[in-house]
Order: C-alpha cells, then structure tokens, then sequence
C-alpha cells in the first residue's frame, strides 16, 4: 500500500474514532471500547474493497457486509456516516427514540446497514443466505461477515461455520475483531491456535491480521480473493478494545456502561485530535 | 384421506413452477412428503441445511433479504422452540417474508413420545408480533395454502400434521386468506371453532349436537393469527356460546386467542378442548387423541356445558 493511501485510511479512522466518542457521550451509551477496536477492519472494508454505492444504498450487485459485533454498532454508524450513506446528524441520536440509528442494527431503518444484527452468532448463516441467493442468479457478489471473538462462544456460529464449508462457499469472507486488553491478547498461542484449528478443521481457510494494521489487513483481505475457489475464509484480526482512546485502552472505561465522563470525552477527543495534527506534521516535508 | 404435508408439498410444486424466487430449504429431511416432489423438480432451489435448525432460518433470513421466497421446513418441535431467538430476531423483527414450515406437529410426532410432540409451538409463534400462523385442516386447502403464505410479504409459520386426514370440503377461494376462517357448518346452538386435525372432531360433534336439538356452527379457524375475527364474532352474536378444540396446549393457542376475542368484544361462554397444560407419551396418534381428550366426545360435553351456560 501506497504511504499516501495509508495515511488517508488512517485519517478517516482517527475521524470515525472521534465521532465514536462523541455519538456514545451524547448517548450515554453504546460500548466505547468494543466500538473503537473494530474500526480499522470497518475503516479498510468501506474505503478499500466492498464493492457499493452510497447514494444507491439498495444497488443490487453491491457487495454485502453482515455486522454483528454486539455492543459495537457506534463503530458501523459512524464508518456509513462519513462513507455518505447518511448525514453524519444522524449520530447525535443514535439510541433515542424513533432514531434511524437503533441501538443495534436494522436494515430497515438504516441506508448501508445491509442485514439484522443484535443477537450474537448469526451473521455467517444470514451471510449464507445471501451468497445462496446471488449463487443462483448467477453473479459473483461477495458477502463479508464482521463478527466479534465473544460470538465464538455461540453454538448456533459453528451450525453455519460447518454448513458454509459442506456448501463449498467462495466468496464469503468472515473477519473476527479479536478484541483482549494488550496484557491479554485474544489470539494469545495457546487460544489463537485453538480458534485457527477449529476453523480449520472444519474446512476453512485462515488468515491471522494486526486488525489496525492497513497493510496486514491487505495482505489478508487480498489473498482472501485470489484464493482458488469452493473455501470459505475467516481472517482471525487481533485487535485492541478502545484503541485510539487511552483510558478505554487501559480498561478504565466507567461499567456497566463502559462510557467515558464528561472530562474523559474531552480527554479523548484531544487525545485524537493530537494524534491527527501529529500525523499532518508528519506528512510535511 | 390424504396428510396436510403432502398437501403442502404439492401446493410448493404448482408455486415452483410458477416463480424460481421459491427456494426450498430443509433440516434433513430428504425423502419426507413434502420435501421429495419440491427437490426433485427444482434440485437447484432445495437446500439441505442438515440437523442445523438455527442455521437454516439464518441462511432463510439472507434469502429474504436479497429478495428469495424462502420455505423452512422442519420438524416443528425444533423449528419454533430451538430456533426461536433466529425467527424472532432474524425474521420477525425485520418482518422478512419467509415461510416456516414445522411438521409432525402435535400428536401427530406419536411413538416419538413427549419431546416431539409438540403442543407448544402455536403460543411461541403467536407472541412474536408480525408472524402470521395457518393450520390447514385437509390436503386441498393445505396446498392452497403454499400460495397463501408464499405471497404474503411477512414472515408466515405453518403447522403441518403427518397423518392422512379426510377433506373438509370444498372452500370458496375468497376465504384463503391471510386473517380467513372457512365456515363450514352454519348454525345457531353453538359455535365451534376449530383447527388441523380437529376440525373433522368438529365436525362430528357437530353431527351429533344436532341430532341433539343443538344446531352447531362449525368454523375452521385456519389461520390462528391474525384470527378470522369477524367470522367468529358474527357467530358468537348468533349463538352466544363457544367452544374450541385444538391439537395444541390451552396455554397460548386458538382457545385462548377466542377467548380473548370474546371478552373484549362480546363475552360469551367459551371452553376449551386442548390439551391440558401437560406433556405426552409414546403412542398411536389415534390413541392419544383420547389421552389428552381430544375427541369428538369432550367437543360434545363442552357444548352441552356452554349451551346451558349462554344468556337467553
């Protein structure tokens, strides 16, 4: 990836990041840490490979994302905010009664939200379905899953992981935020291996990422395409909760909520915003 | 005497050949009435999701999302109480319009003992708002209802029985509908409403009343939800009295669905012919229709009951 491309991804992150900590402190809600760690996967998906519209959300040949990180929807809302699929306003009322943006996602209500999600462990089935249809009216549209490492926890998951392979899927594309506190790394040998192997054996093709690295997230994203056909992939992405955020990434974050006060929302926004101004000076010569 | 299964199965044949939107999908049930005639006509539109019950309403969930008529087909024990959290989240609160077909429903599951007979499944998709629920009675209508549900644009759940039934008779096409009751006997002693297999129950006790001196009323309650309301409540103004029979628990299914009508709308004597909030065991269908009362005879008894009871 081109130093310029990956600057530009990284600016649109540091944004999202910041309109994450502004939508969950307006709300009082919405989980901050789960949220900030899924956004570079978020981030490189919408700029660098769905294939979509946002002005023609319902386009029929786009490709589909099923979102269905728990607690994380801040992350998908402001990544479809700021790709133009509505007006960024719409954030500030995330949650409130009669919003577009509900507290989990609904493709009825929401443009780009391409699937239901809120209920943990069936976004690869839902994936299904989706590539099923399209398989049958002969096009080649991708379907990509961005699920959570806790969803691994669900029985009702592994049904769909071991139908997806029986059915020979190409084309679907599941990436885990694979979320622990830097002390305690999700993908961590012993665990890591276990998740790989149990994708493995039942038929998958795996691919581990730094989920905040562009180019790792390339390198795994393209080899996931060029692939010879009839194997599902799952890209195992090690990510940090609240990362971007000090204090979220410390794991400080106020439960059960796990918001920011006032004053560590400001301390956020100017930890961002620092960050922002550190990356233009970089840019100069 | 012919299986609503197989009436289904038929009706999704005559659909198929229509429109190549109908995907079929079944939790192994390769081989079964309904499933055979679908899947050897349209191998390319039937999907065994295998045991995986969970699975197959999600994978029906993204059908319907990218505009595929999907039909779920599964024993009904497991489509509607271990995938209960994937209908509700997946298909009724996005309302999708997909067709849940749950078979062997009811006593019609037999020497399969308890846990397959399944008398529950009409209080679990009846309190998910947006699911509408039809219960054929016979063959003809079961077939026609693969249409019905099929072109209804919400979520639609099907409760099939396996075992031969005899028609009901001939139904005017203008009562096929989503909210439709067929009114098969007119009367004015008592209305009896009724659904599946217990229509024909219906049907005999109704026989019986009359030679009785009681004129029954007998409606097949064929869609539970949303119920034929004007159907039964003109029928309640003229008879004053009701009672409802079916192959279900009394806790959450037509009975109480009736009764609530009633009571809000015009309160009469209503009694229930179900089964008694209670589990089975292995037998004949035959021989556990009388087990859990389910007869003819406990139709007759409750009427006598609500016809003194009913205000003159």
């Amino acid at each position: 990836m081109k130093a310029s491309q990956r600057r530009e991804l990284e600016r649109t992150a540091l944004e999202v990041r910041k309109d994450i900590v502004r939508m969950t402190g307006v709300s009082r809600a919405g989980h901050l840490d789960s949220s900030l760690s899924v956004v570079d996967i978020l981030v490189y998906l919408y700029w660098k490979v769905l294939k979509i519209r946002p002005d023609e959300p319902l386009w029929p040949e786009r490709d589909r994302l099923v979102f269905s990180k728990d607690n994380a929807s801040p992350a998908l809302y402001a990544v479809l905010a700021r790709r133009g699929f509505f007006e960024r306003e719409e954030l500030w009322n995330y949650r409130r009664l009669g919003a577009m943006l509900q507290g989990r996602p609904e493709h009825a209500r929401t443009p780009g939200v391409d699937a239901p999600g809120g209920s943990r462990g069936m976004a690869i089935g839902i994936a299904k379905g989706l590539l099923l249809s399209s398989r049958m009216d002969g096009n080649d549209r991708r379907v990509f899953c961005v699920i959570g490492s806790e969803e691994l926890q669900e029985g009702s998951l592994w049904e769909s992981v071991l139908r997806a392979s029986i059915l020979g899927f190409e084309g679907l594309t599941v990436v885990v935020d694979s979320s622990a506190p830097p002390s305690a790394p999700a993908l961590t040998p012993g665990k890591g291996a276990s998740e790989r192997k149990r994708f493995e054996t039942l038929g998958w093709r795996v691919m581990e990422a730094d989920g905040h690295n562009f180019d790792h997230l390339e390198r795994a994203l393209s080899r996931a395409h060029s692939d010879p056909g009839g194997i599902p992939r799952v890209i195992l992405a090690r990510t940090i909760p609240g990362k971007g955020v000090s204090s979220a990434e410390k794991g400080s974050l106020e439960k059960p909520g796990r918001l920011l006060d006032r004053n560590g929302m400001e301390q956020a926004l100017r930890e961002l915003e620092l960050a922002s101004g550190e990356m233009e000076e970089g840019v100069k010569p | 005497m012919r299986s609503t299964l197989s009436g289904f199965g038929q009706g999704l044949v005559r659909l198929g050949r229509g429109r190549n939107d109908v995907v079929l999908l079944h939790a192994d049930m390769a081989g079964s009435e309904i499933v055979t005639p679908f899947a050897s006509l349209f191998p390319e539109r039937t999907i065994n999701c295998g045991a995986s019950e969970q699975d197959m309403v999600t994978t029906a969930a993204g059908l319907a999302l990218d505009g595929k008529k999907p039909v779920a087909v599964a024993p009904s024990a497991f489509l509607t109480a271990r995938s209960f959290d994937q209908v509700r989240t997946c298909l009724a609160i996005p309302d999708l319009g997909a067709v849940l077909v749950g078979t062997h429903s009811g006593l019609s599951a037999g020497e399969d003992g308890a846990v397959h007979q399944m008398n529950q499944d009409v209080a679990l998709m009846r309190i998910l708002p947006g699911i509408s629920i039809l219960v054929p009675s016979d063959f003809d209508s079961s077939s026609a209802m693969a249409m019905l549900a099929l072109e209804h644009p919400g979520p639609v759940y099907v409760r099939l029985g396996r075992d031969e039934v005899p028609d009901t008779g001939p139904f005017d096409e203008t009562e096929m509908r989503i909210g439709g009751g067929r009114l098969l006997v007119e009367g004015d002693g008592v209305t009896l409403c009724a659904c599946g297999i217990m229509v024909h129950e219906a049907l005999k006790a109704a026989r019986i009343l009359s030679q009785q001196g009681i004129n029954a009323e007998v409606i097949d309650c064929f869609c539970l939800k949303p119920l034929p309301s004007r159907l039964i409540l003109s029928s309640l103004r003229r008879t004053g009295c009701c009672v409802v029979a079916e192959e279900h628990n009394t806790i959450g299914g037509l009975g109480e669905a009736v009764a609530a009508l009633s009571a809000s709308e015009n309160p009469v004597p209503v009694r229930s012919v179900a089964v008694s909030d209670r589990y089975g065991q292995s037998g004949t269908p035959l021989e556990l229709q009388e087990y859990y009362g389910l007869t003819f005879r406990e139709i007759v008894g409750e009427s006598a009951q609500v016809w003194s009871m009913r205000r003159r």
